[in-house]
């Protein structure tokens, strides 16, 4: 019988891997994931973990103490945020690089400047080509079965990559919802004894050297190989998202589709928007307008195929990206989900939104105009602005 | 992609045969990586000039000075890079230091 709980997204998260009880977790506190290391410090200091926990100087020495301790072979956790995140930057690539399954809550923060502690998604954006898988969460339950999901994703024979599971900061990470939590046992059960194989380096029977040199005649080919692990990943995810549906009855996808079917308008976002989302959506389809929703889960691998497959029949698309990347062109989300649907042999108008940069609010009038938007580009034809900013003063 | 079987990299090995995250598995693998060709000066050690006093050999920072029971029988070639530290450090003026080809 699952447990019910009331948890806040942090307490979920740190809940999560108290269940997972992993071997090594090194930290260093930052709004808003803080509470993350704080709530597990104490399970480390109560007892009911047995985990080595590393209280670091910086997250540039939290991300080199996993690295260094998942090459030794061990199950490795950390969490962070925004400007912590950034000062990670260096070591992300060499933890994906060196394929250490790695595990970290991002706890989604606008990164500087000028100096901002509240959400938005230029943290892990920034952070989308280290060559880390990414989930994102829309609330404090996805945040908690994607923590569960990632420690299987990150560790598979065809993978053995490192993965971040985004969630909104504040939005998600300090409010208190309603959760369904798993048994410790099953937790247990679901994620199983970690198998890091003979290629540690704390395993005397077979020395290696990790991390060398590596010049022109081999960088590219190790380059290619990382490519192809990320490649499976998305096999793997569907997999293990099965299994995790059989165990609790949540069903897990490289997306969500919300009231698709027939849907002739819809909008592509990440994280807690997607909620506020569904309720415009319910709005609208009360009137009749065929609205819908799509809710990325996976950014990294990106679903390209299955994307095009579920956006080819809408007739307008309003990528929302909660991170500007400052081409002039659109934010990340949107350039990616146009990319896929380039191939489609019908294919929606797609235009962009950045919204909610630094924590500003977004609620369903704000949802609504978008939508009314993408009716009247369907009604007239007429495209106005492919490159939109969202509840920004003009 | 663990329990890799211990290969041997070359510049034929694909993308599907290297290790993961380039681990090594020989210790010692950094002389097969020949360095030589770096080289745009090349010393050339003249036998019968050598008084054996190997004063060259341990200051070589490539290891490239041939040493074989206490005497000096060549360089190596695939590895030394043309600093010239043994040209400058014989007292016999044993090396000749050319151009490469």
């Amino acid at each position: 019988m699952a447990i019910r709980e009331r948890l806040s997204g942090n307490e979920a998260v740190a809940t999560a891997m108290k269940q997972i009880n992993p071997d090594v977790v090194a930290a260093f506190p930052i709004t808003p994931s803080t509470e993350v290391p704080q709530y597990f410090s104490q399970f480390v200091a109560n007892g009911s973990v047995d985990t080595e926990f590393v209280a670091v100087e910086s997250e540039h020495s939290a991300m080199s103490a996993c690295v260094g301790a998942s090459a030794a072979g061990a199950r490795v956790m950390t969490a962070t945020s925004a400007n912590g995140l950034a000062l990670m930057w260096e070591i992300l690539y060499i933890a994906a690089s060196s394929r250490l399954p790695i595990v970290m809550p991002v706890i989604n923060r606008a990164l500087s400047g000028p100096i901002n502690i509240h959400n938005d998604h230029s943290d892990s954006m920034g952070a989308r080509d280290s060559g880390w898988i990414q989930l994102y969460s829309e609330d404090n339950q996805e945040a908690y079965d994607n923590i569960i999901q990632a420690i299987r994703i990150a560790e598979h024979k065809d993978v053995r990559l490192p993965v971040m599971v985004c969630m909104d900061g504040f939005i998600v990470s300090h409010s208190v919802e309603n959760i369904e939590l798993l048994e410790t046992e099953k937790v247990k059960e679901f994620v199983g004894e970690y198998d890091p194989g003979l290629d540690t380096l704390l395993n005397p029977e077979q020395p290696v050297a990790m991390g060398p040199l590596d010049l022109p005649p081999h960088y590219f080919e190790h380059k290619r190989q990382q490519a192809e692990a990320m490649k499976n990943a998305k096999k793997v995810i569907l997999e293990i998202a099965k299994e995790f549906e059989a165990l609790t009855g949540r069903k897990y996808g490289l997306f969500e589709e919300y009231k698709m079917e027939d849907a002739e308008v819809a909008i592509v976002v990440l994280n807690s928007t997607a909620g506020t989302a569904k309720e415009v959506v319910d709005e609208l389809r009360e009137k009749g307008v065929k609205a819908g929703l799509i809710k990325i889960r996976v950014f990294r691998p990106f679903p390209v195929e299955e994307l095009r497959d579920a956006l080819k029949h809408v007739k307008a698309v309003a990528v929302m990206d909660k991170a500007d990347s400052f081409s002039a062109a659109g934010g990340p989300v949107f350039v990616e989900t146009r990319a896929a649907l380039y191939d489609a042999e019908t294919k929606p108008v797609v235009i962009s939104y950045i919204y909610g940069l630094g924590g500003r609010d977004v609620r369903t009038n704000d949802i609504m105009k978008v939508y009314n938007d993408l009716l009247e580009i369907v009604e007239t034809g007429e495209v106005k602005s492919v490159y939109n900013y969202l509840g920004v003063r003009e | 992609m663990k329990d890799n079987k211990k290969v041997t990299i070359t510049t034929e090995t694909t993308w599907k045969e290297i290790t993961p995250g380039g681990i090594i598995y020989e210790a010692g693998n950094a002389h097969n990586y020949k360095t030589g060709e770096w080289r745009s000066m090349k010393p050339i050690w003249n036998s019968e000039k050598c008084k054996q006093c190997l004063l060259c050999f341990p200051v070589c920072p490539d290891s490239s000075i041939l040493v074989e029971d206490g005497k000096i029988v060549g360089i190596d070639y695939d590895h030394c890079k043309g600093c010239g530290v043994c040209v400058e450090v014989c007292p016999f003026k044993v090396f000749d230091f050319v151009k490469e080809d």
